[in-house]
Parts: C-alpha cells; sequence; structure tokens
C-alpha cells in the first residue's frame, strides 16, 4: 500500500510569529521553521501501515526551499522519498489553491491512501484535507483517532463532540489524524544518516502544468486587508492563597459581573 | 435586502445557541435565511425558534441520505442552494466539521472561505484573531460569495422577528458526496452540563486534579456558575475525563466570557484553544505556571483547598 503523508514546515509555535507589513503574509523568515506537530503524528501513522501492510511512504510538502530541512527529517523517521512543490510563484496562497496544488502532485505519485495532519499550528484552519479530498473527489476522512485498513477499505474513528463516528471509505482516500491517533518516532541514529540519500523531488508549477496566475497571493480567494497587534494583555493580578482564594476569586467575578 | 444564508444546527430538537448567534450576525449583512440539511422531520421543530431570531427564509433539504455520510452531503446541499439564491454571504458556526462543510462549499462555488471570525463588518469582511490572540486581522473573500465561520461567543444572540417563509429542496446526492460513509455515531458521556462549544463559562481541570474522582471538585465549581466542563490534554489522556473535554490545539477552541483554569500549567498547546477567552482566571500552586502570564486573575495555591471554597461562596452569593 503506497501512502503519500502531507507534511507542512511552519513556524515554531514556541517562537513570536509575525505577519510581514508589505502584503500582509505570514513572516516565514521570522522565527524557527518546525514540522507541524500533528504532521508528526501522520507522518508515524504512515509508518505504522506501512509496516502492517508494506509499501512505500512518500512526504508531500509545500512550501519554501527551507522546507526540506523538515522533508530530510520525515526521511529521517522512516520515509522512503520525498516531493517537494516548490515555486516563488506560490507564496500568499490559500487553502483552496494549496489543495489544487496538492491535488496536481498527488497526480504524478501513485498512492492508497493521503494522511494528512488535522490542523496546521500556523493558519489553524483544519481544511486542507478536506479541501484536497473535494478537489480529487476521493473520501474524505478527516479527524481520525484510529485508523484500519483491510484490502481496499478503510475505516476510522473520528473524533466529535460528544464520542466519535464510525466512517468508512474506500481507497485512494484522504485521512486527517489528531494526535490521539500514536506517539511519533524519534529519528534514529541509522535513519539520520539514510536519510542523506534518500531521494527528494522538486516540482515547479511548471512541472504541474500550472501557471502562476493560478496560485499564489494574487489568485488568493482570501485577503488580508490589514490587520493589527492585539493590545497587549494587561497584566492579571496574582495573589498567594492565604487560606481565602477561593473567596478572593468569587469577589473578583462579582467586581466583573461574572456571577 | 440581500439574502445571508445560515447554516443551522441542532441538537435534540432545539437550536445551538451558535444558530442564534448566527442569525444576528447575518442581520448586520442583509436578511438571514436559515439553511436545515439533515434528516426527515428536522426542520419542523426549529421553524418557530428560527423565525423568532429573523429568519425570512427556511431551506428545507431535509433526506435521511444527509446522515449516512461525512461533511460532502451538506456541503454540496449547500452550494446548490447558494447557487440559486446567490447570498451576500454564507455563515456557519465555527468547529471542526462545519469549517469542512463551509471550505468544500467555497471550493463548489469558486469563491473564498473565512475561518474563525471574531466579528463580520457590513461589508461583509471578517476579523480574525490569530497568533493565539497577539494579532487581529481583517481580512475578506476575494471573489464569489464569501463563506464564514464564526467563533461562539463573538456576538449576543438578540430575536428579531422573521417571517420564516418554507422553502423546500429537493435533495439528490452525487456518488462523489456519498464516499465517506458513516458506519456507527458512538455517544460518549455526556451529562447535563452545556457544550464546551457554546458555553459561555467554562472550568477546566488538569493534571493537577490528579485522578478522575477528583474532577469532581472541578465539577463542582463549574455547577456552581453554570459552566461548561473543560480539561486539559495530560486529564484526558490519563482518562480521568473523556477526550472530548480536551480544550487546545487538537481538542476544541473556546472564547467563552470566562475560562477558570485549575491545575493547568498552561502548555502552549493549551493555549492555542482558550487564549482568546474574555477573561481568565487561574489557580496552580506553581507561582512560575506560564498559565498565569495570561490570567486576569490567579491564585497561586492547591486547587484542593481553593477550588470547593469558590463553588461555596458563588453559591452563597447566588443566595
Ligand atoms: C501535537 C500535540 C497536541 C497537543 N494538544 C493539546 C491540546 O489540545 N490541549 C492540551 O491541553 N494539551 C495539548 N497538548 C499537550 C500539552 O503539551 C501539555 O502536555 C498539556 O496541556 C499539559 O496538561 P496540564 O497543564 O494539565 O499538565 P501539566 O503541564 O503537568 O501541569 C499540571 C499543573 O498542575 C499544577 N498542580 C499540580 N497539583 C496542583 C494542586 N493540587 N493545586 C494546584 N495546582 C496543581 C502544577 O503546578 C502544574 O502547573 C498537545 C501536545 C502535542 C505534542
Ligand atoms: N502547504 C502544505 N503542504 C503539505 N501539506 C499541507 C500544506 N498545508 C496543509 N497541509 C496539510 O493539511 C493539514 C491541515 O492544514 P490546515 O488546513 O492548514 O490547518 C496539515 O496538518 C498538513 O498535513
Amino acid at each position: 500500500m503506497n501512502i503519500v503523508v502531507l507534511m507542512k514546515q511552519v513556524p515554531d509555535t514556541y517562537a513570536e510569529r509575525k505577519l510581514n507589513p508589505a502584503d500582509n503574509t505570514l513572516d516565514r523568515d521570522a522565527s524557527d521553521a518546525v514540522i507541524n506537530e500533528i504532521d508528526e503524528y501522520a507522518i508515524e501513522e504512515g509508518l505504522l501501515l506501512k509496516e502492517a501492510h508494506g509499501g512505500e511512504v512518500t512526504i508531500l510538502t509545500m512550501g519554501p526551499d527551507r522546507a526540506t530541512e523538515s522533508l530530510r527529517k520525515a526521511l529521517s523517521m522512516g520515509a522512503d522519498k520525498a516531493v517537494h512543490v516548490v515555486d516563488d510563484a506560490l507564496h500568499g496562497s490559500c487553502a483552496i489553491t494549496t489543495a489544487k496544488v496538492l491535488a496536481k502532485a498527488l497526480a504524478t505519485i501513485e498512492y492508497d491512501l493521503v494522511i494528512a495532519g488535522s490542523e496546521a499550528t500556523d493558519s489553524r484552519l483544519s481544511v486542507v484535507p478536506a479541501l484536497l479530498a473535494e478537489a480529487l473527489g476521493v473520501p474524505q476522512l478527516s479527524g481520525a483517532r484510529k485508523v484500519q485498513v483491510e484490502g481496499s477499505t478503510v475505516t476510522i474513528e473520528r473524533s466529535t463532540d460528544t464520542g466519535y463516528d464510525r466512517v468508512e471509505g474506500a481507497t485512494p482516500a484522504v485521512i486527517s489524524v489528531v494526535e490521539k491517533i500514536n506517539e511519533p518516532r524519534y529519528p534514529s541514529f541509522k535513519g539520520i544518516m539514510a536519510a542523506k540519500s534518500k531521494p527528494v523531488q522538486s516540482l515547479s508549477l511548471a512541472d504541474l502544468g500550472m501557471s502562476p496566475d493560478e496560485v499564489g497571493l494574487g489568485a488568493s480567494t482570501t485577503t488580508v486587508e490589514s490587520f493589527q497587534e492585539a493590545p497587549p494583555r494587561s497584566a492579571g493580578t496574582i495573589v498567594k492563597d492565604e487560606g481565602n482564594g477561593g473567596v478572593a476569586i468569587a469577589e473578583f467575578l462579582a467586581s466583573k459581573k461574572l456571577i | 435586502m440581500a439574502e445571508v444564508l445560515v447554516l443551522v444546527e441542532a441538537a435534540n430538537g432545539s437550536l445551538k445557541k451558535s444558530t442564534l448567534e448566527l442569525l444576528t450576525a447575518a442581520r448586520t449583512l442583509g436578511e438571514p435565511s436559515a439553511v436545515v440539511i439533515g434528516a426527515p422531520g428536522t426542520a419542523a421543530a426549529l421553524k418557530d425558534k428560527l423565525a423568532e431570531y429573523g429568519a425570512a427564509k427556511v431551506y428545507v433539504a431535509e433526506s435521511e441520505e444527509i446522515d449516512a455520510y461525512l461533511v460532502a452531503p451538506k456541503a454540496e446541499v449547500l452550494a446548490q442552494i447558494a447557487k440559486d439564491a446567490e447570498p451576500a454571504a454564507i455563515l456557519v458556526a465555527s468547529n471542526a466539521e462545519n469549517k469542512e462543510v463551509a471550505a468544500r462549499t467555497a471550493f463548489k462555488l469558486d469563491s473564498g472561505f473565512l475561518a474563525d471570525a471574531v466579528e463580520i463588518t457590513a461589508e461583509g469582511s471578517a476579523k480574525q484573531s490569530i497568533f493565539g490572540g497577539a494579532v487581529t486581522v481583517t481580512s475578506r473573500v476575494a471573489k464569489g460569495v464569501p463563506v464564514i465561520s464564526l467563533r461562539a461567543n463573538s456576538v449576543s444572540a438578540a430575536p428579531a422577528p422573521g417571517t420564516a417563509e418554507e422553502v423546500s429542496v429537493p435533495v439528490s446526492l452525487s456518488e462523489g458526496a456519498k464516499a465517506a460513509k458513516l458506519l456507527e455515531r458512538v455517544e460518549e458521556a455526556k451529562g447535563s452540563r452545556p457544550s464546551l462549544q457554546d458555553a459561555s463559562v467554562i472550568v477546566s481541570g488538569g493534571r493537577g486534579v490528579g485522578s478522575a474522582e477528583n474532577f469532581s471538585v472541578v465539577e463542582n465549581v463549574a455547577d456552581s456558575i453554570g459552566a461548561a466542563v473543560g480539561a486539559s490534554r495530560a486529564a484526558t489522556d490519563a482518562g480521568w475525563v473523556p477526550h472530548q473535554m480536551q480544550v487546545g490545539q487538537t481538542g476544541v477552541t473556546v472564547s467563552p466570557q470566562l475560562y477558570i483554569a485549575l491545575g493547568i500549567s498552561g502548555a502552549i498547546q493549551h493555549r492555542a484553544g482558550m487564549q482568546t477567552s474574555k477573561t481568565i482566571v487561574a489557580v496552580n500552586k506553581d507561582p512560575e505556571a506560564p498559565i498565569f502570564e495570561l490570567a486576569d486573575f490567579g491564585v497561586v495555591g492547591d486547587l484542593f483547598t481553593v477550588a470547593p471554597q469558590l463553588a461555596e461562596e458563588v453559591a452563597k452569593r447566588k443566595g
């Protein structure tokens, strides 16, 4: 079974993130870049499925040059190869365009399953997997906390507000996973060494048969008109409990008319 | 006046509070039309309340097939209604499923989707709070019908009479919309408390609570204020409470009037889901806990003494 894992490189959430005032897009140079945390769970799930069913795991990303660092890390976890869609024209692409580009890239890869994370920490959209299923016309099996594959049938447990849904679809399908699903492995020394010689294929827009005016900021379906830094949260009152901490909270809440 | 489509959500036969908020928000843009997509008989129970909150029309798209498949049917029907109605905007409440429905609808309409708005302007642009509340952006959809998901508690629902004229919409799903089949819907523990998504007050417990039994300390505070109960991942992973109660990056994102964190350190992934709460109160015995950086009011102390006292005091004040 051939699996493509979608990996996005994002600014480290632990660092300060910024928008670039020139075009109101995310300033990807302002902070360290890491694998989107949940995508490590997607990679792990891909590797587990490969271990159970055979086949290859390909990492697919659309992102700037420096995303190669994250691709190497994913390869060092055990993925077999990587495909990197990289083109200056892609800067500022919206989620819908991203899904269209990823769909074009997938057309160049043989796959039975696409596995994504449930949410990127920069966009916080949680919609690229659904959009990709729409673009490809394949089953959307998103929000999985458990994945089971039997032949060409994939069944997931999708986390919901009140419990979970058991959802089934036939391959090829797009899955997205939540962090309950597994515990991602750390790259081993051997894995890190092996990753250096694993193939990473770069694809430009031209390679995908797309033109620059179909993508990027100009073609984005959404536009950020302006942004403001929120006024910093005014420092709160922190008190030490001297036996009346609970009463103090109640008084605070009453003063704010919250009780 | 331009029509604004509002995707209706109900639970146990009554409208969700978030739907009332959407109908209210829709009025700043035009005339709200409620869209009910569900099993046969869903709309009938909701019509009066939809009229009370200003729905001029109620599109009724009912079929057994809607809930038999995941997400795709709703997007297909919503897009079909939008193609005929040519609305000024489509509004849904922000949650995992609606965001997927909304995004796929925008894809089909060749328009754009704005997620997690905290405000919608009369011009159809949306304010969004990003980077954990550090930055507010104003965005708009560049072409076509704007599809916007609105965070719960962003507007307060206010009634305004509407005629709720029923428009029945025939449902015939494409094969593509039937690709992901819902085999079973499993309800895990769910009490009588308000749901996290809609709650205006949330009391959450973390690893500091220590055990499933001890969670009653958190629940008692919640019940004294009429709040929903939430938890950190440490508490859901330990199995003390069901995973649906997880607040955070991979749990529920909430933005209540009041968030009370008991025995939660305030890890970045937890903060990502509650940082935009209007008022934050924390109890933690570690004065260095990062949650205090967010807290409007914090008590450094043992939650097992502070929380019961709080619950008692609130009850007392209520009389
Ligand atoms: C991909 C990924 C996604 C994640 N998503 C989420 C998410 O959605 N939501 C989430 O919450 N976490 C998430 N996490 C986990 C997160 O990183 C933290 O591990 C988690 O939030 C910690 O929970 P906690 O604050 O309850 O526990 P801890 O960090 O262990 O903190 C417990 C706190 O309780 C205090 N305490 C202990 N006893 C008492 C007492 N008697 N009285 C008062 N205070 C006491 C301690 O001082 C401490 O500050 C995610 C992690 C990853 C890697
Ligand atoms: N540019 C991208 N390249 C590869 N995968 C992506 C990209 N953007 C989003 N994804 C995948 O889609 C998931 C959800 O992203 P989002 O919808 O932006 O929150 C991520 O966890 C990734 O797995």
